[in-house]
């Protein structure tokens, strides 16, 4: 099985971005993160209805125009925010902390416990990412929670297998074997001596992570599976948007094209930071 | 080279196992009671439950569940549906033909459509725009571009229909929704090839052969560019199955996504693990071929 050579998309597009590129990402960024974390600077109420403005078109009042009870679909995006990065983050930090501490297992145990979950790891990373987390989903119910650690639990194969790499080549390095000879006890050697060293192109992969935790999340919450309305998460804005389509386009479209410039932002900054901190090949 | 085929079936074997027993653990692990799901809204007595107990082999031993659910996953029969009363192979077969259908055009297309972008489009500023547009096509949520297609060409032009698998215009937008985010990435990944080929001495050598360039690009620098294209289009068939649950939810389209929804949504375990488990073969076998298909590529492969 080639299962090995296959590796997150993100990781494996090796694509120069342009300065301007650069600059515009980390502002879209930026902006999404203010209005996730202050949105009432940018927008009123996201639930307020005014059944006199339903349906209507962007203009200079409504940015984005207004849904089908007349609420300002700019300020539900803007509100929105809130939501969904709060539901990629949680997701990326459950990845990260699980993908950790099974990536450092693996890489430290023997042959045959390692070679199991190195192939359960692999064999997890091949698969749609969709279904690991409808399963879990199946399984767990839905609501915003499960969806948070469904998309979480999906995307641990992801780090733990870059964390079992790296560990792999740490535990032969001179200062571990110097460390041992010391004395040092197992729990401080992982600790202090390995541990720092695997972390390195962890923040990367986050970062270009969270990207995909976004789109995965706005995927499940578009199917129903996330947040109900009429809360402003973006998926489920989207999907609301989806039967008004035919006299409407922007109540689902706007939101959409927004999740997109969130994605593309997050992956340009990680091409970056990759670039910048690690040269380019990761993993 | 028979052994390295043997092998590499022996490690898909070993993958499937591995799905189907950690569908079994998951459906284990499942909180509730598989009496009270298997019961749902139904009618409920003391009788009924016994019955439940009797038919499913519910108070037997864990291990010899599990020993039975694998022997009959063995011969095709993946358990009954909670939610449909009806064998779980008979309700995910009904629905594979029309997920297979857009699979497989979806496919068709963005295989042709990474060919052109690569390899037809080589002058600079082309690739810049197509370099662009891959991005944007693979940050895109999928059922984002299924709804501007859909708004556009089905609600605004009236050329396609507006939901359902009727014929072959409503396959247009589907295939064409999934086909391009797949575009997206073998074209970036083919033209990463294409370049590095042709760095190589032998295209040097070609073109001091005469050759003309573009014929340098299709007779010698295609098939080793191929190599990590046809891993890649491996791994497309991952997506597939998985972009097909959100699309058909967009357009409207019967077949496998919505069963898996609905499943998922009624908490009915048996089709949701047997969607799981199909997908776990589809993988294995797409990734057998692949392995296939590079000793086919490249005959250097063939000698170890």
């Amino acid at each position: 099985m080639t299962i090995a050579l296959i590796r997150p998309v993100a990781a494996r597009l090796t694509w120069r971005v342009p300065r301007p590129g650069v600059t515009a990402a980390a502002l879209f960024l930026l902006v999404a993160l203010t209005s996730a974390v202050w949105p009432s600077l940018f927008a009123g109420d996201p639930l307020a209805a005014d059944p006199l403005h339903v349906l209507e078109g962007p203009s200079g009042q409504h940015w984005f125009g207004t849904d089908q009870l007349g609420r300002d679909v700019f300020g539900r995006v803007v509100h929105g925010a809130r939501h969904s990065l709060t539901i990629g983050v949680s997701a990326i930090v459950i990845a990260v902390g699980a993908g950790i501490l099974l990536g450092l297992i693996a890489g430290l145990s023997h042959r045959i416990a390692d070679e199991a979950l190195s192939r359960s790891f692999d064999a997890l990373s091949a698969f749609p990412l969709v279904l690991l987390a409808l399963l879990f989903i199946a399984i767990a119910g839905t609501g915003t929670t499960s969806l948070i650690v469904a998309i979480g639990v999906a995307l641990v194969p992801h780090f733990a297998r870059v964390v079992r790499a790296q560990t792999f080549v740490v535990r032969r390095a001179a200062y571990v074997t110097h460390a041992v000879a010391f004395g040092a006890g197992r729990a401080r050697l992982v600790v202090r001596h390995v541990l720092p060293n695997v972390l390195g192109p962890i923040p990367v992969l986050a970062v270009i992570g969270l990207g995909e935790a976004i789109l995965l999340a706005a995927g499940l919450s578009f199917l129903g599976m996330g947040p109900q309305p009429p809360s402003p998460e973006w998926g489920a804005m989207i999907s609301e948007g989806r039967g008004y389509l035919h006299i409407a386009w922007w109540t689902s479209i706007l939101p959409g094209a927004v999740v997109t410039a969130t994605i593309i932002s997050l992956t340009v900054a990680g091409r970056f930071l990759q670039r910048r901190f690690e040269g380019r090949d990761l993993a | 080279m028979t052994r390295a085929i043997l092998r590499r079936v022996g490690a898909g074997v070993l993958v499937l196992w591995a799905a189907a027993t950690a569908a079994y653990l998951a459906l284990l692990a499942a909180p509730g009671d598989t009496v009270d799901a298997i019961i749902g809204d139904g009618a409920d007595s003391p009788l009924i439950r016994s019955q439940i107990i009797q038919e499913w082999h519910l108070d037997r031993p864990a291990v010899v569940q599990y020993v039975d659910f694998l022997a009959r996953a063995v011969q095709g029969d993946l358990g009954r549906s909670y939610l449909l009363q009806r064998p779980v192979a008979e309700v995910i077969g009904g629905q594979l033909g029309p997920t297979l259908q857009l699979a497989a055009t979806a496919a068709g297309f963005g295989i042709v459509l990474a060919l052109v972008l690569a390899v037809v489009a080589r002058r600079p500023w082309v690739r810049r725009l197509s370099s662009t547009t891959e991005l944007v096509l693979v940050s895109t949520p999928p059922f984002l571009i299924g709804i501007v297609l859909l708004s556009l060409f089905s609600f605004r032009l009236g050329w396609f229909p507006v939901s359902g698998a009727q014929g072959a215009a409503a396959l247009v937008l589907p295939a064409i929704t999934m086909g391009l985010p797949i575009a997206g990435t073998l074209a970036q990944v083919l033209r990463d090839g294409l370049d590095r080929a042709l760095d190589e001495p032998f295209a040097v050598t070609a073109r001091a052969r005469g050759l003309r360039e573009s014929a340098v690009l299709v007779r010698h620098a295609l098939k080793h560019a191929l190599l990590p294209t046809v891993t890649m289009l491996g791994w497309s068939f991952g997506v597939l199955i998985g972009g097909t649950v959100i699309i058909e939810q967009v357009f409207g389209r019967p077949g496998l996504g919505q069963v898996t929804v609905q499943a998922v949504n009624a908490s009915d375990l048996p089709v949701v693990l047997a969607v799981v488990i199909l997908a776990a073969a589809v993988f294995v076998v797409v990734n057998t071929l692949t392995d296939l298909a590079y000793l086919v590529i490249d005959p250097r492969l063939r000698r170890s």
